[in-house]
């Protein structure tokens, strides 16, 4: 006879479940909505989106730190509340850019913003969990909601894209599964606090060190694809080239952030063990990252492919702050993106106000530099905002990436990484050319063509979004303070 | 009005926010307004300037990021309040000379926010503020050069920008090292310099130190072998580039010097005393001789600007009040005269669109006003006594006796090979009969042009007769900074080289 298994809900804690269920819920209220009445409007459709991650938003805000739920598969401690927030943010900065002037094939289906409000809830799961199968299905359900994201732009470089990146996620979470096995032969857990436990132990075991090496070897190739960390970078650029403009810029972010949660989970759980040389792994991977990232980006005839690169050399900079394993460097990578966010929406925004159903002055490319030649003759207030967001990625202060930069410098020079920090300012030089390129084509070269070229596509809301990032990247100095002692108290809450 | 440095730094900010309403035909009126009320104030600030203390005057202190010991830190001493002065009279000067008429009012924005950087970062007591207003200064820079400038603009103008741009950032991990230890000494964060005087460092990381400043600072100098962007910076810049640019943004490189350098690394400046001096000798003779070889005008005169500043540099590497002040002053003479000159190749430039010097000749006949006006700058530069170019040179030169009378003996030749070059430019130019048909009918200085070079003669002459009232303020906070490295240097041989005058020790406070 089997025993019946008495479970109370209060020993759930459902509560750690509320931000994903919101979204979840939103996306099927979405569906309904759809099936009911087919006629209504993407505008519609946007706001609920939008409304749905408020309320996650606020869900979020509320939980309690370190907390556990659902037989302690949840994990709600203070870097699942920052990443969640970061996340949401940036996804209600994403949402309004559908509502374009001119009409784009994926934003007429509800099921994109379904799909969407599904693939936020795969990232909220991935960062609020240190169960390895946890953090797989919602690494899984987000990649598979993404991958149709993309797809849906419906031009054969955007199917070019999606099955680039599927193969390339399906290989990496491959990758993942076979490291998670190794890790659960080595320890009989999947939980991450235990494998800890049991490792520590174990420590001392003749012959575990290469088991250990396998399981970290296999789960760093799986979150290098998705990190896009070199050598594994190769799809991102051209992934970024086929997604949208909007979607580009989210996935530079989001899908970022989120695997960055499970490798503080992960690697700093090595790090604290003494496998010192998952440090320096993940540091050569970092100055490779970066360095590398950016000579590719110096050579780029399209505006959408450099960011594309400087995306990839944010995260190889951010990468290192991992490596540190300190507080201060855990949470140089969440105020970094914080900062970053904003600019490189903001920039991707810019590229999709520009953006012609046709290619109009490159027949490879969408955005190549000449398109924005001049730009300060034909929108001076355009040009303007477009070098702010470029100067900001290129680390100009008083703009809001240069407080990230000095933030994950400080952090590096604190750990005793000097030679890292001056690494990480040249590379900074370097990365200045290219920004600056664009600068000089749009203030100091003269337009190649008339004058609806770089705000075709431009909106109300598109103008809000850009509006609003702006503010947010030249105002960064009076937000910087409560930002990073929020963040730096979450992240020290949760004992990182 | 204690916030007077506030002012002074956001004014022009906000007069060039403004400014994009102003009517295009009204631009230039607007700039020059807003250029002379800048300049008022400035002067305000120096009339209220207490001479006698030799510490930080006018001082704004607000926490904005106290987590990272940040702080909205502003202060003047003697030493940065004539630079201030110099630079807003420069930008006035400048704008009141300026013939270009094309997008006239990007130039005037552009040129007011380059203002406040230039004001911000001589005021700033902070070191990511400084760091602000220095990194910042380099976009409106990038732009005049880039926009208005010559064939091969772009490429200077990226050139310029990369080039400060890389040293800069070593320069801020040189920053953040120094907030680090003082984080592990006090337990707080702090990046307010006045703070970061009171470490005393061991020499090693001194001298590591030293070098990262080294690296920012040496390039916006620049020093000899970074000096490479600045020929081509001028070369292409339009006049009003090449004006502010030589007489204020490069002084940000030796002011830097001074305020960081010297008094957070007395033992390492010490070391650094002979390859420094060895860097500027070499600095002061090739630049003069590559000059010589100039066959355009404004080349000549860039390359002058660069043996002007290995003067300047020695001056402050000679670790004695003569030497400091001297480069102070030189600092100011400099800026003023080599901003004259620019503004007057940009006359002959805006009559005959051509700088090269075989084209002229005989000028002194058609253009008489104009030729004296040249003349006198050219003496000044070349240091003739009772002008301001003068009293900076021969304390330098007085000042580094101390340290070493034969590379003084060397640097002395900067004197000469000046002459040679300065008077042969002249010669090729002015006198002589007019060769070129082109030449014979040029206007002479309009009204326009006069009255903006002879406020700049009159200040050539006035501090090089009586220069007592700008040296002696500087004088006194050199004094004070030298007797505090003095006593902050833990090496016998820095304590030997810095040299303390005792008479003014006991006036002022030491920071």
């Amino acid at each position: 006879m089997l025993q019946p298994i008495n479970v109370s809900l209060e020993s759930l804690n459902l509560i750690t479940l509320a931000p994903m269920l919101i979204a979840v819920a939103g996306g099927l209220i979405i569906l309904i909505l759809d099936l009911i009445n087919g006629k209504l409007h993407k505008s519609l459709y946007v706001m609920l989106t939008i409304l749905v991650l408020v309320v996650d938003f606020g869900a979020t805000l509320g939980l309690n730190v370190n907390e556990r739920g659902f037989f302690d598969v949840m994990l709600i401690d203070g870097v699942s509340i920052v990443s969640q927030l970061l996340i949401i943010v940036a996804s209600i900065i994403f949402t309004p850019l559908a509502l374009t002037s001119k009409r784009f094939h994926e934003y007429s289906y509800p099921e994109f913003f379904a799909l969407f409000l599904f693939m936020v809830a795969g990232f909220q799961f991935m960062v609020a969990s240190d169960n390895l199968i946890l953090i797989f299905v919602g690494l899984e359900t987000a990649s598979l909601a993404l991958y149709t994201l993309i797809a849906l732009h419906n031009r054969s470089n955007s199917y070019e894209a999606a099955v680039k990146y599927f193969t390339m996620g399906a290989l990496a979470a491959g990758f993942f599964a076979m490291g998670s096995a190794v890790i659960y032969g080595l320890t009989g857990s999947i939980e991450l606090y235990r494998v800890a436990d049991v490792l520590a132990a174990r420590m001392n075991e003749t012959g575990l060190m290469i088991a250990v090496f396998g399981s970290a070897v296999l789960l760093l190739v799986a979150f290098a694809f998705k990190l896009s960390l070199f050598p594994f970078h190769t799809w991102a650029p051209d992934v970024y080239e086929g997604a949208s403009a909007p979607l580009a810029g989210y996935m530079s972010v989001v899908p970022k952030v989120a695997a960055f949660v499970v490798s503080i989970r992960i690697f700093g759980m090595y790090i604290d063990l003494g496998v010192e040389w998952v440090r320096i792994v993940i540091i050569v991977l970092a100055v490779l990252t970066m360095t590398l990232a950016n000579v590719m980006a110096l050579v780029q005839e399209d505006v959408k492919r450099m960011l594309a690169y400087s995306s990839i050399s944010h995260a190889g900079f951010i990468i290192a702050a991992l490596a540190l394993d300190t507080t201060e460097g855990t949470t140089a990578i969440f105020f970094y993106y914080a900062l970053f966010m904003f600019t490189n929406l903001g920039a991707f925004t810019m590229l999709w106000i520009s953006r012609h159903k046709v290619r109009r002055f490159d027949a490879r490319y969408d955005h190549p530099y000449e398109k924005f030649a001049g730009m300060i003759s034909i929108r001076p207030v355009g040009a303007v905002i477009m070098a702010i967001f470029m100067l900001s990625l290129a680390g100009v202060p008083p703009f809001s990436v240069f407080w990230g930069k000095i933030y994950v410098m400080q952090a590096a020079v604190n750990s005793g990484y000097v030679w890292l920090a001056v690494v990480m300012g040249l590379n900074s030089a370097i990365a200045a050319y290219y920004y600056l390129k664009l600068v000089v084509y749009m203030f100091l070269k003269e337009p190649v063509k008339d004058v609806d070229t770089v705000q075709y596509n431009s909106s109300k809301p598109l103008m809000a979004v850009v509006g609003f990032a702006t503010l947010a990247t030249v105002a960064a100095i009076f937000y910087v303070q409560p930002l990073v002692s929020y963040i730096y108290y979450m992240i020290s809450a949760s004992g990182y | 009005m204690e916030n007077i440095l506030s002012i002074l730094v956001f004014f022009p900010a906000i007069a060039g926010l403004l400014g994009f309403v102003v009517d295009k035909e009204s631009a230039r009126a607007y700039g020059i307004t807003v250029a002379a009320i800048e300049f008022l104030l400035s002067v305000w600030l120096w009339f209220s300037f207490d001479t006698a203390n030799a510490g930080m005057q006018f001082v704004e202190l607000i926490p904005i990021i106290p987590d990272f010991g940040i702080s909205y830190y502003l202060g003047v001493d003697g030493i940065s309040l004539f630079i201030i002065l110099m630079a807003t009279l420069m930008t006035l000067i400048g704008m009141m000379s300026m013939s270009i008429t094309e997008n006239i009012k990007n130039m005037i924005i552009t040129l007011l926010f380059l203002e406040m950087t230039m004001v911000g970062v001589f005021v700033s007591l902070d070191a990511i503020i400084f760091y602000l207003f220095w990194e910042l200064s380099l976009v409106p820079m990038l732009y005049i050069i880039g926009a208005w400038g010559g064939p091969l603009r772009v490429y200077a103008a990226v050139k310029f920008f990369l080039y400060t741009f890389t040293g800069s950032l070593i320069m801020l991990v040189g920053m953040l090292f120094v907030a680090y230890v003082y984080h592990n000494l006090t337990g707080v964060w702090s990046f307010a310099i006045t703070d970061w005087y009171a470490l005393v460092l061991p020499v090693n990381y001194q001298l590591w130190l030293f070098a990262a400043f080294f690296v920012g600072f040496a390039i916006k100098v620049p020093m000899f072998p970074f000096h490479t962007w600045l020929p081509y910076a001028h070369g292409q810049a339009p006049t009003i580039g090449s004006v502010i640019l030589a007489a204020v943004l490069l002084k940000m490189g030796t002011y830097g010097f001074v305020r960081f350098s010297l008094p957070m690394f007395p033992d390492a400046s010490v070391m650094a005393i002979m390859p420094i001096a060895a860097l500027s000798i070499v600095m002061i003779i090739y630049t003069a001789m590559v000059a010589y070889a100039q066959k355009d005008m404004k080349q000549v005169i860039a390359y002058s600007s660069v043996s002007h500043m290995g003067i300047i540099m020695l001056g402050i590497f000679a670790m004695n009040a003569e030497g400091i002040s001297g480069s102070v002053f030189q600092m100011l003479s400099h800026g003023i005269v080599s901003g004259a000159l620019f503004m007057l190749v940009g006359v002959i430039y805006d009559r005959r669109h051509t700088k090269l010097m075989s084209e002229f000749g005989g000028l002194a006949s058609v253009m008489p006003k104009y030729a004296v006006i040249f003349g006198i700058m050219l003496m000044a530069s070349v240091g003739l006594p009772l002008t301001i170019g003068f009293v900076g040179e021969f304390l330098v030169l007085l000042g580094f006796y101390h340290v070493s009378p034969v590379l003084t003996a060397l640097a002395g030749t900067s004197i000469i090979i000046g002459a040679i070059y300065m008077l042969t430019l002249f010669k090729k130019s002015f006198f002589g009969p007019v060769t070129n048909e082109a030449n014979k009918t040029l206007k002479d200085l309009s009204s326009k042009e006069t009255w903006s070079l002879v406020p700049l003669v009159l200040i050539v002459v006035w501090l090089g007769v009586y220069p007592k009232p700008v040296l002696a303020p500087i004088d006194n906070s050199v004094k004070a900074m030298l007797a505090f490295m003095d006593a902050k240097a833990i090496t016998q041989e820095a304590k030997d080289m810095i040299k303390v005058s005792k008479t003014t020790l006991n006036r002022g406070e030491v920071k």
